[in-house]
């Protein structure tokens, strides 16, 4: 039954015991993990926020609006990511390409910001070994740009198998897998953009 | 498991102008956010609605763009386990070194 199934739907896939393919169901879980990973992050942030004892801090480096163009660059890729993946599904390979390396250069927009951020607040002052704050931020932020550059480098293989031809409509459940794994580093970033960018010292003045 | 379940498992997803549709309110819900960052509105209130908007974001692009709301629920559940366990543990650990106090 699975395997008619799997000959039905044209993608040469394995199917677990739930009759979900496992590479999709292997994707979700790696998924969790990482929010594991970058919940760790995140809360140790959390812990060293306000522990610096020397400067740079938060507040005297954070341009809000330059960064919050990024955040609107990555959630921009997250609708081009769809897009690509509705194309590919209608067959229409064309746009799959259009979409997919459009997704790609606006990742390349969101490290490049990024890179230029760091080189910034180097330039400032803050370095990883320059306070708590510095190594932590650098620490999580670095990580998030790791996994985004991982996703662009995934994003343009997708576009070069389209051409030749291993990634099609019959064979899309790749582009579908790369899709939740980009989704999942924009959604990384709406956490961080909102609780370590808009309100730095929100934990310690929670209530107040 | 059908084939027919198979099928529409793997291909019950929105059409292209849900998803602009989406895209524009994750856009709004952003833009909102950081207007509400300079606003002088008390900052209990500021922290709360930021992450309530944060919360709705995030929701919005795991439920549409990576189609929790119309794949398989087991995707879910294997994602929300992740997702709870990831507060339940680091808040625990917030929660006893005073992060929140």
């Amino acid at each position: 039954m699975e395997a008619s199934a799997e000959h039905a739907s044209g993608h040469d896939e394995h199917y677990t015991s739930t009759g979900l393919p496992t590479p999709k169901v292997a994707m979700w879980i790696f998924l969790a993990s990482e929010c594991l990973l970058f919940g760790g992050l995140i809360s140790t942030y959390l812990l060293y926020r306000g522990a610096s004892v020397v400067g740079p801090y938060p507040a005297d480096i954070f341009d809000i609006p330059y960064t919050s163009v990024s955040a609107f660059v990555l959630l921009a890729s997250s609708l081009t990511m769809v897009l690509a993946l509705s194309a590919i599904q209608r067959g229409d390979n064309l746009r799959f390409r259009i979409w997919i390396l459009t997704t790609a250069m606006l990742g390349m927009v969101f490290v490049g910001g990024q890179i230029y951020e760091f080189t910034t607040f180097y330039n400032e002052g803050l370095g990883i070994n320059t306070n708590l704050f510095g190594s932590t931020f650098f620490t999580l932020t670095g990580f998030h740009g790791a996994h985004v550059t991982v996703g662009i480098l995934m994003l343009l293989t997708l576009a070069w198998m389209n051409g030749l031809g291993k990634v099609d409509q019959k064979n899309n459940l790749s582009v579908e897998l790369v899709g939740l794994y980009w989704h999942f580093v924009d959604i990384v970033w709406i956490v961080i953009f909102t609780v370590i960018y808009l309100i730095p010292d929100a934990p310690r003045t929670l209530g107040q | 498991m059908s084939e027919e379940q198979h099928e529409s498992q793997s291909h019950a997803h929105p059409e292209q102008w849900e998803y602009i549709k989406i895209a524009l309110i994750l856009g709004v819900l952003t833009a909102a956010e950081v207007a509400l960052s300079y606003m002088d509105v008390g900052r209990t209130i500021q922290i709360f609605g930021l992450l309530a908007m944060m919360i709705i974001k995030f929701m919005l692009v795991v439920l549409w763009f990576m189609h929790l709301k119309f794949d398989s629920p087991g995707y879910g559940k294997a994602f929300t386990f992740g997702v709870a366990l990831t507060a339940t543990v680091y808040g625990a650990v917030l929660i006893t070194f005073g992060v929140f106090q």
